[in-house]
């Protein structure tokens, strides 16, 4: 054995790395838990908040959350499905059409979330909702404002590769002798998929709309200025409504709240609470991409 | 015979058509063509909303009449119409002459729209983010696929990647309450909130993305190579640096290039944590304001289509092509590298 | 002597530039059990796919050549594929049932045929079961999952899954090549019993098998056809020197 000191210093170094990327992981939950915890009641969570946003609750923020990713998912799982399914099954692997769209794919998945905010307020307000508004509503401003559908189509398109890449990977365990099976019997490529493929994918489907609703939960760039609002006294009732978000709530409780020491704990249990949403998504989408890698070995 | 329809009833020396097969695969790739008429989208409308800002100087060079733009209408607000009296003023009259200006003050008597403290406060962070980010995640990947215990390989890998999961929002709010005052007390500067805690927060956002692909890029590095080193005497060490590293050295550009590309889109935390001055210094405990937090801070505030709406366009669509370049750039470069690199050895 | 079912005429197979079957020429008679022997490798399974045409869903295969079925050329460009598929059953190396229950396995076929009729859907999956052998021990667990079921148990559902499309040749590439003796017995029992009514061509490199089970026998080396006989001759009486050293065990 050649192992020398410098061997054992630069080993150590790299084991440090990790030690410290988990130190950070680990006192990023600790210090959210332990300020957020106490303030963490079911009054918290069930309550508007009050008195300019000094006490209460944040149940705006909870429904408003729930509201645009399930809005956001309604566009984006089916969007996503088909192309993957278009990947995996119908594209040649070479074919430019098929490399053009895993490119426009990947340029979606690393595009600043901030340019999503800039397009959902160019294309979907200035241009979409406002045309809208001079066509059906006779120019009165409804559609080309900020609003819940908007925020939700925008956050769409951003989780939109989360969502192709977990199904495509999740149709590619599907064993080809499935297939072949399928196809020998005289079944049709449709009836093959619809019958086959899609019911061997439902839990890359889950995992891919679970990590997606993690994502959209917990980004605040897209919707700054396509849908989120400061105060809202009342949830959303239609679609042109604009909506609280956790995330944002976070945002202007620590940035922009006239008495920021005051609200500290109401800052902390905010964000406990989404840490949590997020985290325990990501963990249920973890668990079920081990459990289809498993199957596929 | 037994079942559906007589044997040999069923031809198949003609083609029939299906409509539902017909339907669903055309259906299918018009769906997935959408994902390419999507990032045209974006490229257009976040470059037409930036567009008038050159053409407002155009009008004004040429004629210097109040001509007021056919779409945004009612806005009277280019600078040459919401001063009229400083016609002679050059730096006024021409929003675009002013990108290059070294102040970033927009909302002003006299606005001014400088790019170049935000593209060095952005720079700076960046710098700053991926000096901590690259090492750090890099270092963490070689221990995860060189030298953990398989075990611990297992545990490692999901625990780090949990970080990616952190909304940035969080990371930015831990920013904002707790390194802000761990490192103001540490270093003892000024002011609370500056480039360095924005760019370390950054860092914790491209570590994950930095550390799956390296770790990638390395666990892909053929078994072979490994042995044959191991075989040749030399330690973990020396074959992790000399051999597996340089091997997977595309790959952990690629990785790296995507980092840079988390860390100057990022928003939120460089909103939160970076103080926002547009400041031009290269002192990292100064604050700065960065491209993206400009957008983020400064849109909810303009009136649609003035000036500075377009300039905000215009910076958005400097932040698409530079990270439309680099995933470019890191997806035909550096992959093709990679595989040419494969074959050769093979 | 018989009725021709299929027949194969120069046909070569191209798989990028590596060449796969070798100006094939062969003629398989209907309702009787055509073996197709020879060393791993040598082209039998991909030979096996080209008369339902399987290797279309594979890139970069070029085919040349003609197989007639019925004295139609399945590789007209006219032909449709999906109803030459239903004409023809194939069972695979490795059984591979769906993950649905036993009977839903089987009223695969008929369903996509467009069978909703519940009744009807009972009646072709017991006869189907019945055909395959495997009705009495099915009966009772009809909607367990087909693959709780023991390896032979699955490669007989498999084969009766194809039956219940009412195909008239049946293809089987190494049907019991994972199964033990029992399982691979009740197998070659049922091949026997099919003949009466359909075309089988089965893959083996058993050779016990194609002899206890084939009534024609094709010796398959390198991608070439080197001869087909009746299996008694071919096993007794080779014509070439390659199918004798290769049947006495010398190679492969
Ligand atoms: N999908 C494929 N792609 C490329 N080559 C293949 C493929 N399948 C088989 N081959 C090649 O074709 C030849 C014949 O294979 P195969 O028909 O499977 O032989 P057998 O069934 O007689 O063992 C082999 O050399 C094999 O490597
Ligand atoms: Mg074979």
């Amino acid at each position: 054995m050649n192992r020398n000191r410098k061997d054992i210093i630069i080993e150590s170094l790299t084991g440090i790395s990790v030690l410290l990327i988990i130190f950070i992981i680990v006192s990023i939950l600790a210090i959210t838990i332990k300020g957020g915890w106490p303030n963490l009641t079911w009054k918290f969570l069930s309550e508007f908040p009050r008195d300019g946003m000094t006490k209460g609750g944040i149940f705006p923020a909870i429904v408003g959350t729930a509201f645009m990713t399930l809005i956001m998912t309604i566009a984006a799982v089916p969007f996503g499905v088909i192309t993957a399914l278009y990947l995996a099954e119908y594209a040649k692997e070479n074919s430019v059409f098929a490399k053009t769209i895993r490119f426009a794919v990947k340029t979606l998945a690393v595009v600043p979330s901030i340019i999503f905010g800039l397009f959902g307020l160019g294309f979907f307000i200035g241009f979409i909702g406002q045309n809208m508004d001079k066509i059906f509503n006779g120019g009165v401003l409804k559609w080309g404002q900020p609003s819940i559908l908007w925020a939700s189509l925008t956050m769409a398109l951003l989780t939109l590769p989360v969502v192709i890449v977990s199904v495509e990977e999740a149709i590619r365990t599907i064993p080809v002798e499935m297939r072949e099976a399928s196809l020998a019997l005289g079944a049709t490529k449709w009836q093959t998929i619809k019958r086959v493929v899609l019911p061997g994918s439902v839990t890359g489907i889950l995992t891919g709309t679970i990590l997606a609703i993690s994502r959209g939960a917990g980004e605040v760039a897209p919707i700054l200025f396509t849908g989120a609002a400061y105060y809202l006294a009342d949830l959303p009732h239609s679609l042109s409504d604009q909506f609280m978000s956790l995330g944002y709530h976070i945002y202007i409780m620590s940035t922009q709240s006239s008495n920021v020491d005051a609200t500290l704990p109401i800052q902390f249990a905010t964000t406990l609470v989404l840490l949590l949403l997020t985290f325990s998504l990501n963990a249920v989408a973890v668990v079920l991409r081990y459990r289809i890698r498993q199957k596929a070995k | 015979m037994n079942n559906s329809g007589e044997p040999g009833k069923i031809s198949f020396a003609t083609k029939k058509f299906r409509f539902s097969d017909w339907f669903a695969e055309r259906f299918i790739k018009v769906v997935a063509f959408m994902s390419i008429a999507f990032v045209a989208l974006i490229f257009i409308f976040v470059f037409r909303e930036a567009f008038p800002v050159f053409r407002m100087d155009v009008i004004q060079k040429v004629g210097s009449e109040n001509l007021v733009q056919e779409r945004y209408g009612e806005e009277p607000l280019t600078p040459a119409t919401a001063n009229p009296v400083s016609g002679s003023d050059i730096k006024v009259s021409k929003p675009s002459s002013t990108l290059l200006a070294r102040v970033w003050m927009p909302v002003s008597d006299n606005p001014r729209y400088g790019l170049i403290p935000l593209f060095l406060g952005t720079l700076k962070v960046t710098l700053i983010a991926l000096l901590f980010a690259a090492p750090i995640a890099i270092l963490a990947a070689i221990y995860t696929s060189m030298f953990a215990k398989p075990r611990i390989r297992e545990v490692i890998k999901p625990v780090i990647e949990l970080l990616a999961g952190f909304p940035s929002v969080v990371i930015g709010f831990f920013a904002l309450m707790v390194l802000a005052t761990v490192f103001q007390d540490i270093f003892g500067y000024a002011s609370r909130l500056n480039s360095f805690v924005g760019g370390f927060a950054m860092s914790l956002a491209a570590i994950p993305v930095i550390y799956t692909i390296t770790e990638d890029a390395l666990t892909a590095v053929p078994k072979t190579y490994i042995e044959a080193s191991l075989g040749l005497g030399a330690s973990r060490r020396q074959t992790a640096f000399n051999v597996v590293l340089p091997a997977a050295a595309p790959g952990i550009f690629a990785a790296v290039i995507l980092g840079l590309g988390r860390i100057f889109g990022e928003t939120m935390i460089a909103l939160m944590a970076t103080g926002n001055a547009a400041l031009t210094s290269i002192n990292p405990f100064e604050s700065v304001r960065t491209l993206s937090a400009t957008i983020g801070a400064e849109m909810a505030e303009v009136v649609f289509g003035d000036t500075h709406y377009s300039v905000l366009f215009l910076i958005g669509s400097l932040l698409f092509i530079f990270t439309f370049i680099l995933n470019a750039v890191s997806e035909f470069y550096f992959k093709n590298l990679v595989i040419r690199r494969y074959q050769s050895k093979k | 002597m018989e009725n021709l079912k299929v027949r194969a005429i120069n046909l070569s197979l191209f798989y990028g530039d590596n060449q796969a079957l070798k100006n094939i020429s062969l003629d398989i008679p209907e309702k009787r059990v055509t073996a197709l022997i020879g060393p791993s490798g040598c082209g039998k399974s991909t030979f096996l796919r080209t008369l339902n045409r399987m290797n279309d869903l594979i890139d970069n295969v070029r085919i040349e050549g003609e197989v007639l079925i019925d004295g139609v050329n399945i590789y007209d460009r006219d032909i449709d594929v999906v109803n030459l598929r239903k004409k023809i059953g194939m069972i695979f190396q490795k059984s591979n049932p769906f993950a649905k229950s036993v009977y839903e396995n089987i009223a695969f076929g008929p369903r996509i045929n467009g069978i909703t009729q519940k009744s009807r859907l009972d009646e072709i999956v017991e006869f189907s079961l019945k055909q395959a052998a495997i009705w009495d021990e099915m009966q009772g667990r009809l909607h367990n999952s087909a693959l709780s079921l023991s390896g032979g148990q699955q490669q007989r559902i498999c084969i009766a899954r194809s039956l219940a499309v009412n195909p008239e040749i049946i293809l089987m590439d190494e049907p019991a090549s994972a199964l033990d003796p029992i399982s691979t017995g009740k197998i070659e029992e049922l091949i026997h019993d099919l003949k009466q009514k359909y075309t089988i061509i089965i893959v083996t490199h058993n050779m016990q098998q194609a002899a206890r089970t084939s009534d024609l026998t094709a010796f398959f080396y390198l991608g070439e056809l080197v001869e087909i006989n009746k299996t008694e001759i071919i096993f007794s009486n080779p014509g070439k020197k390659q199918t004798e050293d290769y049947i006495s065990g010398r190679f492969g």
